[in-house]
């Protein structure tokens, strides 16, 4: 038997009874930058395999949703400091060593790129957009150097998007910490989930049948992979440390364990794949557009259950029997 | 690198807690919130069971996850030691450190910025202990540089049993307990 119980008052905000820093904030943050990354890598490679008239949402409508996207991600991280004020310093220096410093220098060549992107596309996807920007000499200069330079802002694309995607997932593989996320499959997992959501996207999005059967492969792809991921992922902290045998236990008859089949795998991951599979094999209805839908809801589920389960697992576990509220008696 | 340390005896400590009240005094910690703490640890089966108290706090490792994790230098080493700070001006808030921290023994500040035990760096300026080494009734917390080989600290981990917490994680703890 081993007891440890805290007899002096512990009850920091966010941290007892176990960390809880990272919230809503973070985990749509994490989602909208996966959905970020796809959007650039599916619009790049259109470009670059010269299918824009064949693919046309993806290679000019799409963009925009990932410029929104990464938009509002920015918005969500910004709301998430605590001491906003100083909330430059991330560009202030280069550190190397912490994940989140590469992120942020990282996320402005997506911004860039994402926003090059759109441009190029504005005149044949969105010409609502593009009329009020050509009024201005600089709108029209930058949609004709958008479109000059697209083929080689792609290619910064592809490889910007597939490294911002692989740094969602290593934020968490980095914090030895927090043992439920600390995986080195966590970054090709969130790769592989961004895909599956920009697909999603573009299938909802879509009015082309070709496009739409197009990412229907894709999205399958990424889902059969993303399962495949997620169960290799388990394997490991299954067969790692003390406590990454416990961490992974809370979704093996612990604590989320429901949440994480009935509300993730089966609705998230497993239903959009029947799906998917049912679609690839000619059958065509209108309730499939469910499968989109929950592929982007397992998405999001997926970072919420790795940044919730992953924080509240850890190295110490303290039997904590204050009650916060009773300060605000004695106030 | 200096290498402070702090030395505690499990087998005099007797979980008062004067070393949590002496920390929130020196340091005015808000209301709510606590720089240290202290653990009863029972272990064994019944009737064998044994029970250490141990005042626990920042471990300022020498390897320490936060100060690499944090995206703007705001966790630092300071002057030349392992004791590892919050510059108030530099932190976000962004809770990286916090994730990366295994001891758990960050929390933030009302004012949103990030705090936790600095060892009293203002009294080890100034040649003294920090303050729960200071106040402790039964004299079971030690404090000095482990680069001395003369240091108190020193000698109390060369000649009795100590370990320190959570060494998997090779951070490096610098808080030994005399076991």
């Amino acid at each position: 038997m081993r007891e440890e119980i805290l007899t002096t008052v512990r009850a920091n905000p966010k941290v007892d009874p176990h960390v809880a820093t990272w919230g809503w904030q973070v985990i749509a943050d994490l989602f909208l930058v996966g959905l970020t990354a796809g959007a650039l890598i599916f619009t790049a490679l259109v470009i670059l395999g010269r299918r824009e008239d064949q693919y046309g949402f993806t290679a000019r409508r799409l963009p925009l949703v990932g410029l929104i996207s990464i938009g509002l991600a920015m918005t969500f991280l910004f709301l998430k400091l605590t001491h906003k004020i100083v909330f430059w310093r991330f560009f202030g220096d280069f550190v190397p060593t912490a994940v989140m410093s590469w992120g942020a220098w990282l996320l402005q060549l997506v911004i860039a790129a994402i926003l090059l992107l759109t441009l190029q596309g504005l005149r044949s996807g969105y010409p609502g957009l593009a009329g009020p920007l050509e009024k201005f000499r600089i709108g029209t200069l930058a949609l004709n150097f958008a479109e000059r330079y697209r083929r080689a802002v792609a290619w910064a694309g592809v490889v910007l998007g597939v490294i911002i995607a692989f740094y969602t997932g290593t934020m968490m593989s980095s914090l030895d910490a927090r043992p439920f996320g600390s995986s080195g499959l966590m970054a090709p997992l969130f790769l592989a989930s961004g895909l599956a959501t920009a697909a999603a996207v573009v299938m909802i999005g879509t009015r082309s049948a070709e496009e739409r059967l197009l990412f229907s492969r894709i999205l399958f792809g990424a889902m059969a992979f993303k399962v495949l991921l997620l169960a290799l992922t388990l394997a490991s902290l299954a067969n790692g440390s003390r406590v990454q045998i416990e961490s992974v236990q809370m979704v093996f008859g612990g604590d989320y364990t429901r949440l994480f089949w009935l509300f993730f795998v089966i609705p998230g991951l497993l239903v959009p794949l029947v799906i998917e599979a049912l679609r690839l094999r000619g059958k065509r209805s209108g309730w499939m557009i469910a499968s989109p839908v929950l592929a982007i809801y397992g998405a999001y589920m997926l970072r919420q259950l790795v940044i919730e389960i992953g924080q509240v697992s850890g190295y110490v576990h303290y039997v904590n029997t204050y009650n916060p509220a009773l300060l605000d008696l004695l106030r | 690198m200096i290498r402070y340390a702090m030395v505690i005896d499990t087998k005099l400590c007797i979980g008062c807690g004067d070393c949590v009240v002496a920390c929130k005094t020196e340091n005015k910690v808000p209301a709510g919130l606590n720089r240290d703490w202290v653990v009863e640890a029972t272990t064994g089966t019944y009737p064998d069971l044994k029970t250490e108290f141990r005042s626990e706090r920042c471990n300022h490792c020498t390897k320490p996850t936060c100060l690499y994790a944090c995206p703007t230098g705001a966790t630092y080493r300071w002057a030349g030691t392992n004791i590892v700070l919050v510059d108030p001006d530099k932190c976000t808030g962004c809770g990286a450190c916090i994730a990366a921290c295994p001891y758990d023994a960050r929390f933030v500040m009302p004012e949103g910025y990030v705090s936790k035990c600095t060892f009293c760096h203002h009294r080890v300026d100034k040649g003294l202990d920090p303050a729960c080494v200071s106040s402790c009734p039964t004299r079971c917390m030690h404090f000095g540089v482990l680069n001395d080989p003369n240091s108190k600290v020193s000698k109390l981990l060369a000649s009795r049993p100590h370990k320190a917490l959570l060494t998997e994680t090779g951070n490096e703890p610098q808080v030994y307990y005399l076991i």
